[in-house]
C-alpha cells in the first residue's frame, strides 16, 4: 500500500500545555480512517496541524513524502488536502452555488467550475437550495454546504471534523452513504464522537488519548477494549466527561 | 443572472455617459462644469476605496494617501518634465509601487483588520506632517519646491494628445467624467472575473478561502494596488483640476471623509460610493457658499443621522425597496 500521508513525533503546545504529543501516524491511500478520543484528546489540534491551520512545534507532515510541515493552509490545500471543519467555516454571504463555484475555481476556469458546482450539487442533493445565502442557512444545510465546497476542490485526502454533528437520523444515514461513496476515490478522516456512526463507517480507528494515540486496530477490536472503555467512561475518562 | 447584472451595469452607464459626456458640457456653465468635475475626481477615489473595502475587505484609511501621492507626483513630473501625459501615468506607477510595498507588510505581516485601518491613518498623517514640514526652499525635487504647507501651485493642465493646447474646462470635465465611468465599468468587470469572485470570497471568510487552496495576501495585495491605482490616478485629476495640490488632501479629515462617502453611498457596491462622494461634495460646497453651519460639523451629523437610518447605505436600501417594489428583483452588484 501507498502511504499517503504521515507524521513522524508531531508535537503542539500552547505554553504550558501539550495538545498534541509526539503523534506518529500514517495514512495508506484509499483508506477510511476514524479519529476518536474523549474532549481535550488533541484530535481537532491534530487536524488543524495537518491542513496548516496551526504550526506543530516540533515533529513532521510529510504527503506522499513531501515535507510540509509548516506550510500554510492554501499550500497544502494545493497538494490535496480538504478540510469540513467542526463549526462549518463558509462564505455567509455567498449563495450556495457561487460558494462551490468559488472553491471549484482553484484548479477549473469560471466555465468549467459551473459545470462542477451543478454536478456536485446535484451528488449532494443540494440543488433546492443553490440559490440560497449561505448565511441562511440551517445547521445540517450548512454542513453539507461546506462538504460540497470541500468536494469540489477534488480533494486526495478529505478531512472531516465531526461531520454528522447536529444532523437528523435521514441526514447521518446519507452521510454515511456519501461518505463510502468518497471512500472509493479518495482518502478519508473523520474525527468522530458518534460510536455508532463511527463502527458503520470505518474499518481502522484511532484513539487519542492526552495527545498521543492510544490505540490504533480494527473497530470491532478498538471498541472492545478495555483502555478505550476507560477514557470514555471508566477511570481516567471521568475526567473528560 | 450575472450576464444580465453585466448588462444592466454596461447600458446603465453608457446612458449616464451619453448625458454626463453627451449633454451636460452644453447645458451648464463652466464654474458649475469646474465643480462636476471636482465631483468626479472625488467618485472615482471613493470608487478605490469603495472596491478594496466593499469587496477586498480592506479597510483603508490611506486612500487619502494614494490620492495625494498621486497628485504630488503628477504635479512634480508635470513642472520638471512638461509633460503631463507622462505625468499622469507616473501618479499612478508612483501610487502602485506604494501600495505594493506597504500592502506586502501589511499583508505578509498577518496584521488584523483593526491594525490595517491604524497603520494606514498613521502612513496618512505621517505625510500630512511631513509635507507640511518641507516649507523650506531646500525641500525641492528637480526644480520643483514642495512647498510645505503651501503646497506646489501652478500645476499644468492636460494637453491635447500630440499638441501644445491645454484641455479647456470642458473638455478637462468630459476626460474626469469619462475617466470615472471607465473606472465603473472596469471594476464592474473586474469584480465578476475569477480573481474578483476569489477575492469577494476571501472577505466573506479568509480562512475558508485559505482551506480551499488560494492565497489570500497575494489577493489582497493585488487589490490594494488596484485601489491605489485608482486614486493615485484620482489625485493626479485632482491635481490637474485645482492646479494645486498641499498637504491637506493627506489630512485625517479627508481621511475620514472618504470613508463617510463609502459608508453613506453603500459599501458593497460601486455606485454607493460614487454617489456618496458627489451628494456630500455638493453638501460641501453649498455649505461653504452659505456658510450657515461648519461642513466638518454638519458632516459628522450627517454621518450620524445616515447610520442610524440608513445603516446599509443609500444604495442598498434603494436597492432593497426596489425589491420590495417590483417582488423579486435579483440582487444586483455592484
Amino acid at each position: 500500500m501507498t502511504v499517503l500521508l504521515e507524521t513522524s513525533r508531531l508535537i503542539r503546545r500552547y505554553g504550558g500545555v501539550t495538545a498534541v504529543d509526539g503523534v506518529d501516524f500514517t495514512l495508506n491511500e484509499g483508506e477510511l480512517r476514524c479519529l476518536i478520543g474523549p474532549n481535550g484528546a488533541g484530535k481537532s489540534t491534530f487536524f488543524k496541524m495537518l491542513c496548516g491551520l496551526v504550526p506543530p512545534s516540533s515533529g513532521a507532515i510529510k504527503i506522499r513524502n513531501d515535507d510540509v510541515t509548516g506550510m500554510r493552509p492554501h499550500e497544502i490545500a494545493s497538494r490535496g488536502v480538504g478540510i469540513k471543519t467542526q463549526v462549518p467555516s463558509l462564505f455567509d454571504g455567498l449563495t450556495v452555488r457561487e460558494s462551490v463555484e468559488v472553491a471549484a475555481m482553484r484548479r477549473l476556469t469560471p466555465s468549467a467550475a459551473c459545470d462542477i458546482a451543478d454536478e456536485t450539487l446535484g451528488h449532494l442533493n443540494l440543488k433546492g437550495i443553490a440559490n440560497r445565502i449561505v448565511g441562511q442557512l440551517s445547521h445540517g444545510q450548512r454542513q453539507w454546504t461546506e462538504l460540497a465546497m470541500v468536494l469540489s476542490t477534488d480533494p486526495k485526502i478529505v478531512l472531516l471534523d465531526e461531520p454528522v454533528a447536529g444532523m437528523t437520523h435521514d441526514e447521518v444515514n446519507r452521510t454515511e452513504d456519501l461518505l463510502k461513496h468518497i471512500n472509493t476515490t479518495r482518502t478519508v478522516i473523520v474525527v468522530e464522537h458518534d460510536m455508532q456512526f463511527v463502527k458503520r463507517i470505518a474499518t481502522k480507528v484511532t484513539v487519542f488519548h492526552h495527545g498521543r494515540i492510544l490505540i490504533e486496530d480494527d473497530v470491532d477490536r478498538v471498541l472492545a477494549d478495555s483502555r478505550v472503555r476507560d477514557v470514555y467512561l471508566g477511570k481516567s475518562g471521568l475526567r473528560y466527561a | 443572472m450575472r450576464a444580465l447584472q453585466s448588462h444592466v451595469t454596461t447600458i446603465g452607464t453608457l446612458v449616464a455617459g451619453i448625458v454626463l459626456v453627451g449633454i451636460v458640457p452644453f447645458a451648464v456653465a463652466p464654474f458649475t462644469l469646474a465643480d462636476l468635475t471636482l465631483y468626479a475626481a472625488m467618485a472615482i477615489l471613493a470608487m478605490s476605496l469603495g472596491f478594496i473595502w466593499g469587496f477586498g475587505g480592506i479597510l483603508s484609511f490611506g486612500q487619502s494617501v494614494f490620492f495625494g501621492v498621486g497628485g504630488y507626483t503628477y504635479a512634480i513630473v508635470a513642472l520638471n518634465f512638461d509633460s503631463p501625459s507622462l505625468a499622469l501615468l507616473a501618479a499612478i506607477a508612483v501610487a502602485v509601487t506604494g501600495a505594493l510595498l506597504l500592502g506586502y507588510f501589511i499583508f505578509w505581516g498577518r496584521l488584523s483588520d483593526v491594525y490595517l485601518a491604524v497603520i494606514t491613518l498613521t502612513i496618512s498623517l505621517i505625510f500630512f506632517m511631513l509635507m507640511n514640514s518641507m516649507s523650506s526652499s531646500i525641500y525641492r525635487i528637480g526644480d520643483v519646491p514642495i512647498g510645505g504647507y503651501n503646497g506646489i501651485p501652478g500645476i499644468p493642465p492636460l494637453v491635447v494628445p500630440g499638441t501644445d493646447r491645454s484641455l479647456s474646462v470642458a473638455e478637462t470635465y468630459v476626460l474626469v467624467v469619462t475617466v470615472a465611468l471607465l473606472v465603473y465599468l472596469g471594476l464592474s468587470w473586474l469584480i465578476r472575473t475569477k480573481f474578483g469572485r476569489i477575492l469577494c470570497s476571501i472577505k466573506e471568510n479568509e480562512v475558508r478561502a485559505e482551506l480551499l487552496g488560494y492565497d489570500a495576501r497575494l489577493y489582497k495585495l493585488a487589490a490594494f494596488a488596484v485601489g491605489a491605482a485608482i486614486a493615485g490616478m484620482a489625485g493626479a485629476l485632482f491635481a490637474v483640476y485645482s492646479g494645486l495640490i498641499n498637504p491637506d488632501v493627506f489630512g485625517i479629515g479627508f481621511s475620514a471623509q472618504i470613508i463617510v462617502w463609502v459608508m453613506l453611498g453603500g459599501l458593497g457596491t460601486l455606485i454607493g460610493p460614487a454617489l456618496g462622494a458627489v451628494l456630500i461634495q455638493m453638501l460641501v460646497v453649498w455649505l461653504g457658499k452659505v456658510q450657515v453651519i461648519d461642513a466638518n460639523m454638519a458632516l459628522g451629523v450627517l454621518f450620524i443621522v445616515a447610520v442610524l437610518l440608513v445603516p446599509a447605505g443609500l444604495v442598498p436600501r434603494l436597492q432593497g425597496l426596489l425589491a420590495v417594489a417590483f417582488g423579486n428583483l435579483a440582487r444586483s452588484r455592484p
